[in-house]
């Protein structure tokens, strides 16, 4: 199903969760490819699926019907352990708030991923250069409860994308913050997307910040609408 | 790195922490106390026995050497022993209980000085007037007394008249013939000791004494003092089992609640985790690590608090009490604080495995 040249594929995706007797339709038949290198923006209102898609992309809870694919990896046919495989360097994710361990600096908190991964502690030399892009090299030892939500974001992303992850997922990164440090989250996001090629998925209720991305997606009672 | 945040984790929660290592610690501390204790009591009573110094001991028929038959043995006896080749004393004493586990014994002093050397006094010397008692150095520490103090027992006052260095025989000690005589016993003896004029007879004449009278518990003085184990008190291994399970079980909960009290506040984070890819190995390693630290650091200081309880043992209840330190116990307490620790935190980072990410993560 995947059409050549696509990073993500996604074919008649669904998604019910049963709570108690009732049967809650997240995602109704999703079609959508997304390119190596693109910053896709996805909005919709309160309920439509948005961050189910995101789950599901990130291997935290498996589709019902349809499928997907990263990196022409089927997500479908993952199991339990594999999708808890892909989400160590396959996926970065980065949640609308609390994303640091507390009690962990922020260097920590980056180093517990690659750790995670199995992977040397030591930053790289593209790693250094992402730290600079996102303005946090000075507040690396600082524990989340002294850095500004601002900072603690730009924090998450480095966490997100420390692992060379083929997507970083986005989930409302600037829905808690306050339009300086929202600016500052969004450039962050832009430079990383246009100077290294990190392709991006990002999930937001403001248009402004969704203007930040090559597309826009609307996503309507788990569909995406056009 | 899993071991920089569980320290953190640890020190995040530092009334958490502290709790449960002081929980573990009691533990431990009560197990080491209780097998201290017994061991101490045991090895005290086995050192006395062996400054007595004879080859062999008499108790009557029917007793052990931990406990006194109720029947005691006739003083004639001595005339017998004392007539068998090699023996150069015999003498006898009567132990009197006077309450909780101390006893009075009725010992002839002027035989007993030709078996043991006597007792070395301290302060004062034996026996001057028909009230007159001598106590040991730890009893007289212990009770505050000194020569010419003023001691009731056995519904009478004593004077004080010397004090012994602590190791010989008994505690309290009183002339023979005048306990004998106040408890009713004219005559009779609890135990009687010989002295054997070549030590190297001892295995031969206590068989040939066993022969001759096969009714009496006949001893030397090595198996006397082996039998002072705890394996030969009557209840009292059960009694350290039941009290180690029961510190096991205090462990467990604590444990138990701690850990799970830690999963539940941590659910954000443990969804954090799991989102950057870690396993249910990843995430159980780290809550035993924590339970592991916890344990070892709550037995490191139940070991310390042992020596406290030690010493608050001698301190305190010194003439009646001792207690040992046992190092070849501290490995066990350690495995048996680590093991109720581990069986407590299973279930908790059980939970912690099975608990949804998502809903760790979704934000109202
Ligand atoms: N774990 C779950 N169990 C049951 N129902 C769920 C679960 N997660 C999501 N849902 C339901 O699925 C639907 C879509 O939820 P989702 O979180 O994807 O929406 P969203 O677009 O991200 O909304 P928002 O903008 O409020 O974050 C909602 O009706 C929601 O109640
Ligand atoms: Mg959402």
């Amino acid at each position: 199903m995947s059409r050549s040249g696509s990073l993500i594929s996604i074919h008649n995706l669904s998604k019910s969760y049963r709570v108690g007797e009732v049967t809650v339709d997240a995602l109704r038949g999703v079609d959508l490819e997304v390119g190596a290198s693109e910053f896709l923006s996805i909005v919709g209102p309160s309920g439509s699926g948005k961050s189910t898609l995101f789950h599901i992309l990130g291997g935290l809870t498996p589709p019902t019907r349809g499928s997907v694919s990263i990196d022409g990896v089927n997500l479908a046919e993952m199991s339990d352990a594999g999708r808890t495989n892909m989400r160590k360097t396959k996926v970065g994710f980065v949640f609308q708030k609390y994303n640091l361990l507390p009690t962990l600096t922020a260097r920590d908190n980056i180093a517990i991923a690659r750790h995670i991964a199995g992977k040397p502690l030591e930053h790289d030399a593209w790693f250094t250069e992402v730290l600079d892009l996102l303005g946090i090299s000075g507040r690396l030892d600082h524990k989340p409860r002294a850095m500004s939500g601002g900072e603690q974001q730009r924090v998450a992303i480095a966490r997100a994308i420390v692992n060379h992850p083929a997507i970083l997922l986005a989930d409302e990164p600037t829905g808690n913050l306050d339009t300086k440090n929202s600016d500052a989250v969004l450039n962050v996001l832009r430079g990383l997307n246009e100077r290294l090629g990190q392709t991006i998925l990002m999930i937001t209720h403001n248009h402004e910040a969704a203007a930040y991305g090559h597309r826009i997606v609307n996503m309507r009672d788990g569909q995406i609408v056009y | 790195m899993i071991n920089k945040l569980v320290l953190e984790n640890l020190k995040h929660r530092p009334v958490r922490t502290l709790l449960s290592v002081l929980a573990i610690a009691i533990e431990v501390t009560m197990i080491l106390t209780l097998v201290g204790l017994s061991r101490g009591m045991l090895d005290e009573a086995g050192r006395r026995a062996k400054g007595v110094g004879a080859d062999v001991w008499i108790r009557p028929p029917g007793s052990s050497a931990i406990s006194f038959s109720s029947a005691p043995m006739s003083e004639g006896l001595l005339k017998y022993f004392g007539e068998q080749p090699h023996v150069t004393v015999a003498t006898g004493t009567i132990a009197q209980p006077i309450g909780g586990i101390d006893t009075v014994t009725g010992v002839d002093l002027e035989k007993f000085s030709r078996l043991s050397g006597g007792f070395r006094y301290l302060a004062g010397g034996p026996f001057q007037a028909p009230d007159d008692i001598l106590v040991d150095e730890r009893y007289a520490k212990q009770n505050h007394l000194e020569v010419g103090s003023q001691l009731k027992l056995l519904n009478k006052q004593w004077r004080v008249c010397g004090i012994f260095e602590t190791g010989k025989l008994a505690r309290l000690v009183l002339p023979l013939a005048r306990l004998q005589e106040l408890t009713g016993n004219t005559g009779k003896l609890t135990q009687i000791f010989v002295k054997l004029d070549d030590p190297k007879l001892t295995n031969e004449m206590v068989r040939s004494f066993k022969q001759k009278l096969p009714d009496y518990a006949i001893y030397s003085i090595e198996e006397f003092t082996s039998l002072f184990s705890v394996n030969n008190v009557p209840g009292l291994k059960p009694f350290i089992y039941v009290v180690i399970a029961i510190s096991v079980i205090v462990g467990f909960l604590v444990v138990f609640l701690s850990m799970y009290t830690a999963v539940l506040e941590r659910t954000r984070e443990i969804g954090i985790l799991k989102s950057l890819g870690a396993g249910p190995n990843y995430i159980l390693s780290i809550l035993l690590r924590e339970t592991f630290v916890l344990a070892a650091v709550g037995s490191l200081l139940g070991i310390l608090f042992s020596f406290g309880t030690r010493w608050l043992i001698l301190e305190f209840a010194g003439a009646t009490l001792t207690a040992m330190i046992t190092p070849d116990w501290w490995p066990t307490t350690t495995i048996i604080a680590v093991g109720g620790a581990v069986m407590g935190s299973l279930y908790p980072g059980w939970k912690a495995i099975k608990q949804d990410a998502l809903e760790a993560l979704s934000y109202e």
